[in-house]
């Protein structure tokens, strides 16, 4: 079937069969590898894009739902239009150590940004409940939520600018 | 996963007449169960009818003693909603509690109900309130729909329009999540209305049920402590690798003490 939607800005078209997962699509007839597949049981969040400004696991939604709609990726994210600056959720990241490995954050990274969107104002319980659906196995969550508050503080004074 | 067909229906009779003429065919709708199902090849259906394009599926409502939100509604706008949350704020904590944030995105109130999964969260409130399921051919009470594991009074061919909940005096649910699934282990949905008390326990057994007893002394005194002393058979409940049926069983007490102080606060 043919599917057309909006990829990190641009207007796309995909010949693909229906029984093909979002993931799939993304990576192997997209070459966008920045969504990762890790449990590919919707369990741990690597996978996480926005639709249509939502988060939701791309290993666990067929591609006709893209038909007509806004699709988000990791590599979609982008900083202050102009600067060379990575988006503030990604600075936030590596300011403070929010990742050790790596393999888990594109998904952390979405699901935060999600979060940080959705409720202004973010508490670290938010956080703790927001990211129940992202796993990451090597830094104990401790610097994850550390990150995703300052980021959260930096989207929000980026907003007010 | 096995190829499928795929089709995207805008009218409820279309639905039906693919649902009987393709055999094996499935509904599909946020997929949050099927889709996992269909890569796990447990069902590997020859065409998926997908309930997205049909109108009026989606949306919330209020006619004054009841609520009723379309069969289509993604759980994190029930969670989200300022109506729900004013008018039956436990519905709105359990849409809250289902999944993770992603799974809330896509996963929909008919989708859960139609399934009935033993330790879904929406069995319980749609249970627990006493709340009418409203399909394509007719209107189901709650207390006829549920028919035990993964079975319920859905005929082939129907589909679930909508969910009207009567309004509570108060409401409350409480769930001890499987720590890694985030289902219930035990959830307990409690809800007081001017002629009595409904407890729906999801979870424990193989499908969702009410406690009476619980009921009966609710009914009374609405208080946590007027349960306290209340134990349930284990005969009937689930022995799994995540609990034992006593453990089970005394979760539900405590769950429901729970849900009894979630609704008074």
């Amino acid at each position: 079937m043919q599917i057309s939607f909006t990829l990190n800005g641009r207007p796309t078209t995909v010949e693909v069969e229906p029984a093909t997962l979002v993931a799939e699509l993304l990576r192997e007839q997209l070459n966008l590898t920045g969504t990762h597949i890790g449990c590919d049981t919707s369990q741990c969040g690597a996978c996480v894009v926005h639709l249509n400004g939502l988060p939701v696991k791309s290993c666990t939604l067929l591609v006709p739902a893209l038909d007509g709609a806004t699709l988000l990726t990791i590599e979609g994210l982008q900083g202050a239009p102009g600067s060379n600056r990575m988006h503030p959720m990604q600075e936030a990241f590596r300011e403070h150590h929010g990742l050790q490995c790596g393999f888990c954050t594109p998904g952390m990274l979405m699901t935060a940004i999600a979060l940080a969107t959705e409720k202004p104002g973010l508490t670290e319980a938010d956080v703790r409940h927001g990211l129940e659906g992202n796993i990451c196995r090597c830094t104990g969550y401790q610097n994850i939520v550390i990150s995703v508050m300052a980021g959260a503080a930096a989207m929000n004074a980026a907003k007010g600018e | 996963m096995k190829p499928f067909a795929y089709h995207q229906p805008d009218q409820i009779p279309d639905v039906a007449k693919l649902l009987t003429s393709i055999e094996d065919s499935k509904l599909v709708a946020g997929g949050m169960t099927l889709i996992p199902t269909l890569k796990q090849r447990l069902a590997n259906p020859p065409a998926l009818i997908d309930l997205s394009k049909l109108g009026n599926l989606k949306g919330i409502s209020d006619d004054g003693a009841t609520i009723t939100i379309g069969a289509m509604t993604p759980h994190a706008v029930v969670a989200a909603s300022k109506l729900v949350q004013a008018r039956i704020p436990g519905l709105a904590a359990l849409a809250s509690m289902i999944g993770d944030p992603a799974v809330r995105s896509r996963g929909t109130i008919g989708g859960s109900v139609a399934n009935n999964d033993p330790a879904a969260d929406y069995p319980a409130g749609v249970l627990g309130l006493g709340a009418t399921i409203v399909t394509s051919m007719r209107e189901i009470p709650a207390d006829k729909f549920f028919l035990g594991l993964f079975e319920t009074a859905l005929q082939q061919g129907e589909i679930i329009t909508a969910i009207r909940f009567p309004v509570p005096q108060k409401a409350g649910y409480t769930k001890f999540k499987a720590p890694a699934s985030r289902y219930a282990l035990v959830g307990v949905f409690v809800a007081k209305f001017a002629d009595g008390v409904r407890v729906a326990v999801t979870g424990a057994g193989p499908g969702v049920f009410r406690v009476p007893p619980m009921e009966a002394v609710l009914s009374d005194n609405f208080d946590p402590s007027a349960i306290a002393a209340i134990k349930i058979d284990t005969d009937g409940l689930t022995s799994d690798i995540h609990a034992e049926a006593d453990y089970r069983a005394h979760l539900v007490t405590v769950m429901a003490k729970r849900a009894v102080d979630a609704a008074l606060s």
